[in-house]
C-alpha cells in the first residue's frame, strides 16, 4: 500500500473547510470592487488552494522528487508556451512585424458588435 | 489465483507503477489545459470587451460548482484514506459518494449551459464563448471519464480487491479540481 504518512479522517475535514472559506472569500472579493483585491482574492486563492489540494489529497510531497520535477516541467512548459505566443496575440506591433489589417479589423469588428448588444453576450446571428 | 497484469507486480525508480503512470497522465493533461487557458488568458487580456461577455456567467453557479467539487475530492481522499486501512467496502461507498459529486457537477453546468443556450450566448457567438465552452467542456469530459473509471473501481473496491487503485483515481480526481479551482476564477469571478 501507499507509504506516504497517513492523517486521520478529520485532518482532511478541516483542510476542506479551509478550501471552503477560502471559496468564500473569493467570491465576496470582487464586491470590494478594487481591482487589486479582486486579482488577490480570485487567482491568489485559487493558487493556494492548488497547493492545499495537491499538498494535501494528493500528497505529492511524499512522491519521489522526480514525479514533482517532470510536473513542474510540464507547467514550465505550459508558460513557455504562453510567453512565446503571447506578444502575438496582445500586442499590435513589434520590431519588424505589424498585425494585418484584417486582424485589426476583426478585432474592431467584434469591439462595435459587443458595444450594439444589449448586456447579453452576442445572439450569433450573421 | 487470478491473473494480475505485469505492471502491477513490480515497480520502477521507487514508486509503484500505477502511481507514476497517474502523475504522468496529470503532466500531460497540465499541458493541455495549461494550454487552453493560457490561451484565454493573452485573449482575455488582449480584448477588453471580453469582460463583458463575461459579465454574463453566473458567479453563485460557479461557487456552488466548486463547492460540489471540493466535496467530491474531500471523498476521495476519504475514500483512500478507507482503502488504506484495508476497509473496501468504506472505500467503495466514498468513492460512490465522489461520483455522485461529479453528477451533481455535471446537472449544474447542464441547466447553466441551457440557459446560456437559450439567451443566445452559444459557442460561435464570439471568441469569449467558444473559449468557455471549449474550456468547461474538455474539463466536463474528465469529470465524465473519472466518474466512469471510479464506478469500476468501486466494484472491485468492493471486495477489498485492488484497493490501490482507489489512490489512483483519486489523484486524477483531485487533477480535476485543481482545474476547476482555476477554471472558476478564470470564467466566473475576472469580469
Amino acid at each position: 500500500m501507499s507509504d506516504h504518512a497517513e492523517h486521520n479522517d478529520s485532518f482532511y475535514i478541516k483542510t476542506w473547510a479551509i478550501l471552503l472559506v477560502l471559496l468564500i472569500i473569493s467570491v465576496l472579493g470582487p464586491e470590494v470592487g478594487i481591482q487589486w483585491v479582486t486579482l488577490v482574492t480570485a487567482f491568489g486563492i485559487a493558487i493556494v488552494k492548488a497547493y492545499l489540494v495537491a499538498v494535501r489529497f494528493m500528497h505529492i510531497n511524499a512522491t519521489p522528487r522526480f514525479v514533482v520535477y517532470f510536473v513542474s516541467t510540464a507547467l514550465v512548459f505550459m508558460l513557455l508556451f504562453f510567453a512565446g505566443t503571447a506578444p502575438d496575440v496582445m500586442k499590435s506591433s513589434g520590431t519588424n512585424w505589424e498585425k494585418p489589417a484584417w486582424i485589426a479589423a476583426d478585432i474592431e469588428y467584434e469591439k462595435n458588435r459587443g458595444a450594439h448588444a444589449d448586456g447579453h453576450g452576442d445572439a450569433g446571428h450573421h | 489465483m487470478s491473473a494480475r497484469p505485469i505492471a502491477t507486480t513490480r515497480s520502477a525508480a521507487g514508486i509503484p507503477t500505477a502511481r507514476l503512470a497517474v502523475w504522468w497522465i496529470i503532466a500531460s493533461e497540465i499541458v493541455i489545459f495549461g494550454g487552453i487557458l493560457g490561451s484565454y488568458i493573452m485573449h482575455r487580456m488582449a480584448h477588453g470587451i471580453w469582460a463583458d461577455y463575461a459579465a454574463n456567467t453566473n458567479t453563485m453557479v460557479g461557487a456552488t460548482n466548486t463547492f460540489v467539487l471540493l466535496t467530491s475530492s474531500l471523498f476521495a481522499v476519504l475514500a483512500h484514506q478507507a482503502a488504506e486501512r484495508g476497509d473496501g467496502k468504506r472505500a467503495a461507498k466514498l468513492l460512490y459518494m465522489t461520483c455522485g459529486g461529479g453528477a451533481v457537477f455535471l446537472c449544474i453546468k447542464a441547466f447553466e449551459w441551457n440557459y446560456e443556450i437559450s439567451h443566445g450566448m452559444t459557442i460561435s457567438s464570439n471568441t469569449f464563448w467558444s473559449f468557455y465552452y471549449l474550456a468547461a467542456g474538455v474539463h466536463a469530459a474528465h469529470i465524465i471519464a473519472g466518474c466512469i473509471i471510479m464506478l469500476f473501481v468501486a466494484q472491485t473496491a468492493k471486495r477489498n480487491e485492488e484497493l490501490h487503485r482507489v489512490e489512483i483515481i483519486g489523484v486524477y480526481w483531485h487533477f480535476v479540481d485543481i482545474v476547476w479551482i482555476f477554471l472558476f476564477p478564470l470564467l466566473y469571478i475576472a469580469k
